[in-house]
C-alpha cells in the first residue's frame, strides 16, 4: 500500500528522470562525504550479507549446513535442494503467480490508463471526473489489510472462493488509485497543442489515447506495470484468505507452507526463496532503469 | 467505441463540455472495479462491525456487541501499543539512516548507479521470503553469530519478546531503508545548487549547509517518506505473520495480525471488523496529521529558485 500526501507536482517535460546534468558540478562542490559514505557502504554490507548467505546456503547439503561455517561457501555444492523444491509443486505455484500477476496488472494498468486519460482530458470541464479523481486519491489511504473481511464475504457470495480470480479482482481494484495518480501526472505533461492538433485532424479520444498518449506515456506505463506487478507477485494476504487448496497457491504462500513442511531443512527452504525471487530479479535486471527513474521522479519531490 | 467521438470539425473552445462527455466513459471500468472491491468493502467493514458472523453461516445484526467485546478486551490495547512501538521505532531508525545515505547517493554520482542497483534488491523479495530468511539467519546455533564468530549475535532472537520486537524493526529497516534512501536522493537532487554556492560564499561549512539548506529544503520529502513509513507500518502483516506469527506470546501482535486472528482463526468476524475499522481510522488520522505538519500549500519555498 502506498500513500502520497502530496501528489507529485507536475514536472517539466515528458517523463524524463530528474537528471539535469548537475551531478558533476554538485560532486565537485560537495567533496567526498565521509560520514554519509560510511553509512552507505556499511548498509550495503548489511543488505548484501543475507542475500549472499541465502544463495550459498541453498547449494549446501544438510551436513554442510550443520558442520560448516555459515558464511563459508559450500564445500560440496549440490543441486539437491533445488530438485526438492521443484518436486514440491513449485512449478504449479509459479504458474499461478504468473497468471495472477498478469491477470491483475494488464487489466489494471489498461483501465487506470483510460481513467487517467479521461481525468486529464475531461477533468477541467466535468465535475464528475474531478470527483472520481478525488475518490481515487482517497483510495490511496485504504489499507488492503483492513478490508479483507468484506472482500472475503464478496468473494464467497460470487462463489469464487479458492480460485485465482478471487485474488485477481481485489488486486485490480487496489492497483487502480496509485496507477491513476502516476499516469495522470504523466499525461498532464503532454503539451496541450498535441491533443489539439489530433482533434483538428479528426481523431477520436480513443484514437488519441492510443496514438498520442500511449507512446508518450509508455515509460510511465512500464514503471507502473512493474511496480504493481511486484506488489501482486509478492502479495500474501489475499491468497492466504481467499484460497485454501494447494492447487491455487501462489509463490509466497507456497513458500510459507514449504517452510512449515520442511522447516528443519534450511538449505531447501532457502533454495525455494532463491527460486521464487529469481523471476523478479530477471525482470528487475531488464526494467531497472525504468523503475528507478520512474519511482524517484514520482516520489522524490 | 467511437460512437461518442466529437465531430471531426474544428469547433470553438466552448465545446469542452461535449468533449468531457465524450471522454468520461473511459473512467467507468476503473471506477466500477474500484467501487466494487475498494469502496464497498470499506463501507462493508463498518457495517460488518455491527453484526455477528462466523465466516461461514448467516450474518446477524448485533448492534454494538462487537465493539463492546473489542473495546473491553486487553488484546486490543496491547496490539495498539505494539503497533505504535513498531511504527515509532522503525521511523526513528529508518529516517536518519535513509537521509544520510540519500544525501550521500545524491552527491556521488559515480557510486549512485552501482549502489542503487544493489539497494533495490530487498524491495524485490516478498515479505514471506524475507521473514523466512531472517528466521533462519538468526538461528542461535547455525546462523549469523556463528558465521561471524560473534557470540553476542547468538541469542534466541525470536524467542524473547523485546528481542523479537527489535528484530522486527531491524528487518523492516532492512527491507525499506534502501527505498527511502532513493526517495531522499531524489529530493536532494531537486535542491537548487545555487543555494549551496551562496552558502559557500557566506562561508558555511558542510554541517551547517546540511542543517540550514539540505534539511529545510527536504521538508516535503521527509513528510512523504515519513507518511509512507508510518502508514505503511500499520499494514505489516505478511512479514510478522511469517516471522513471529505475533509471538513469542503476543509480543509482536500488531493490529493487522490481531484482526486476522480474531476473524479468520477465532471466526469472530464482527469483532475483527471492528478492529479493522480502528485500523482504518488510525491510518487516516496519521495521514492527516502528517499532512497538517506539512503545512498548507506545497508550492512555496521548496520550488523557489528552482
Amino acid at each position: 500500500m502506498a500513500i502520497s500526501t502530496r501528489p507529485a507536482l507536475p514536472r517539466t517535460g515528458v517523463p524524463a528522470p530528474a537528471h539535469r546534468g548537475r551531478g558533476r558540478r554538485r560532486s565537485s562542490l560537495l567533496r567526498w562525504n565521509w560520514f554519509g559514505g560510511a553509512f552507505g557502504w556499511l548498509w550495503l554490507i548489511v543488505v548484501m550479507l543475507p542475500i549472499y548467505w541465502i544463495v550459498i546456503t541453498s547449494f549446501k547439503t544438510r551436513a554442510n549446513y550443520y558442520a560448516q561455517n555459515p558464511l563459508a561457501p559450500p564445500s560440496s555444492p549440490t543441486l539437491e535442494n533445488y530438485r526438492l523444491v521443484v518436486e514440491a509443486d513449485f512449478s504449479r505455484y509459479f504458474l499461478n503467480s504468473v497468471l495472477v500477476t498478469a491477470g491483475t496488472v494488464l487489466p489494471a494498468v489498461l483501465i487506470s490508463f483510460m481513467a487517467a486519460y479521461a481525468i486529464v482530458r475531461g477533468g477541467a470541464a466535468s465535475g464528475f471526473l474531478r470527483s472520481v479523481n478525488g475518490l481515487f486519491l482517497m483510495g490511496l489511504a485504504i489499507p488492503l489489510q483492513a478490508v479483507v473481511i468484506p472482500i472475503y464475504l464478496i468473494i464467497i457470495r460470487l462463489q469464487m472462493y479458492d480460485t485465482l480470480g478471487a485474488i485477481i479482482l481485489p488486486s485490480i481494484a487496489f492497483a487502480i488509485p496509485l496507477s491513476v495518480l502516476v499516469l495522470a501526472n504523466f499525461i498532464r505533461d503532454v503539451p496541450k497543442e498535441l491533443f489539439e492538433s489530433m482533434r483538428l485532424d479528426g481523431a477520436t479520444e480513443w484514437g488519441t489515447l492510443w496514438r498520442l498518449a500511449f507512446p508518450l506515456v509508455r515509460p510511465a506505463l512500464v514503471t507502473v506495470t512493474i511496480y504493481q506487478g511486484l506488489g501482486v507477485w509478492n502479495g500474501f494476504i489475499l491468497p492466504l484468505i481467499l484460497t485454501q487448496s494447494p492447487e491455487q497457491r501462489t509463490l509466497p504462500l507456497g513458500l510459507w507452507s514449504f517452510q512449515g513442511q520442511y522447516g528443519v531443512n534450511v538449505p531447501a527452504v532457502l533454495a525455494s526463496v532463491v527460486l521464487t525471487t529469481l523471476p523478479i530479479l530477471i525482470c528487475y535486471a531488464i526494467g531497472r532503469r525504468q523503475l528507478l527513474s520512474g519511482l524517484t521522479a514520482g516520489f522524490g519531490k | 467505441m467511437t460512437v461518442l467521438a466529437p465531430p471531426p470539425v474544428a469547433v470553438p473552445s466552448s465545446s469542452t463540455g461535449g468533449r468531457s462527455r465524450s471522454v468520461s466513459w473511459m473512467v467507468w471500468p476503473a471506477l466500477l472495479m474500484f467501487v466494487a472491491f475498494g469502496v464497498v468493502p470499506l463501507l462493508g467493514v463498518l457495517a460488518l462491525s455491527f453484526t455477528q458472523w462466523d465466516g461461514i453461516g448467516e450474518i446477524h445484526p448485533a448492534g454494538l456487541d462487537s465493539w463492546k467485546v473489542v473495546l473491553s478486551e486487553p488484546g486490543l490495547l496491547h496490539s495498539l501499543w505494539v503497533t505504535f512501538q513498531v511504527m515509532a521505532l522503525s521511523w526513528l531508525f529508518q529516517t536518519p539512516m535513509s537521509l544520510l545515505i540519500g544525501v550521500f547517493l545524491a552527491s556521488h554520482k559515480r557510486y549512485r548507479g552501482f549502489l542503487a542497483v544493489l539497494y533495490f534488491i530487498p524491495l524485490l523479495l516478498s515479505s514471506a521470503a524475507i521473514a523466512i530468511t531472517f528466521s533462519a539467519l538468526l538461528n542461535p546455533n547455525f546462523g549469523l553469530g556463528t558465521g561471524l564468530n560473534v557470540d553476542w549475535l547468538n541469542q534466541d532472537w525470536l524467542g524473547q519478546g523485546d528481542l523479537a520486537l527489535g528484530v522486527l524493526v531491524f528487518v523492516v529497516s532492512w527491507q525499506f531503508i534502501p527505498f527511502h534512501s532513493l526517495i531522499y536522493q531524489g529530493g536532494v537532487r531537486q535542491i537548487p545548487i545555487s543555494m549551496y554556492e551562496a552558502a559557500e560564499i557566506d562561508g558555511a561549512g558542510r554541517v551547517s549547509k546540511f542543517f540550514h539548506i539540505t534539511l529545510p529544503q527536504l521538508k516535503y520529502t521527509i513528510i512523504t517518506s515519513s507518511t509512507l513509513m508510518v502508514v505503511g507500518s500499520l499494514t505489516f502483516f505478511d512479514l510478522i505473520f511469517v516471522l513471529t506469527a505475533g509471538g513469542p506470546g503476543d509480543a509482536t501482535n500488531v493490529l493487522a495480525l490481531e484482526m486476522y486472528q480474531t476473524g479468520f482463526k477465532a471466526n469472530l468476524m464482527g469483532p475483527a471488523s471492528a478492529i479493522a475499522v480502528i485500523l482504518v481510522l488510525v491510518g487516516l488520522a496519521l495521514a492527516l496529521l502528517l499532512r497538517r505538519l506539512g503545512g498548507g500549500s506545497a508550492t512555496d519555498s521548496q520550488l523557489e529558485g528552482a
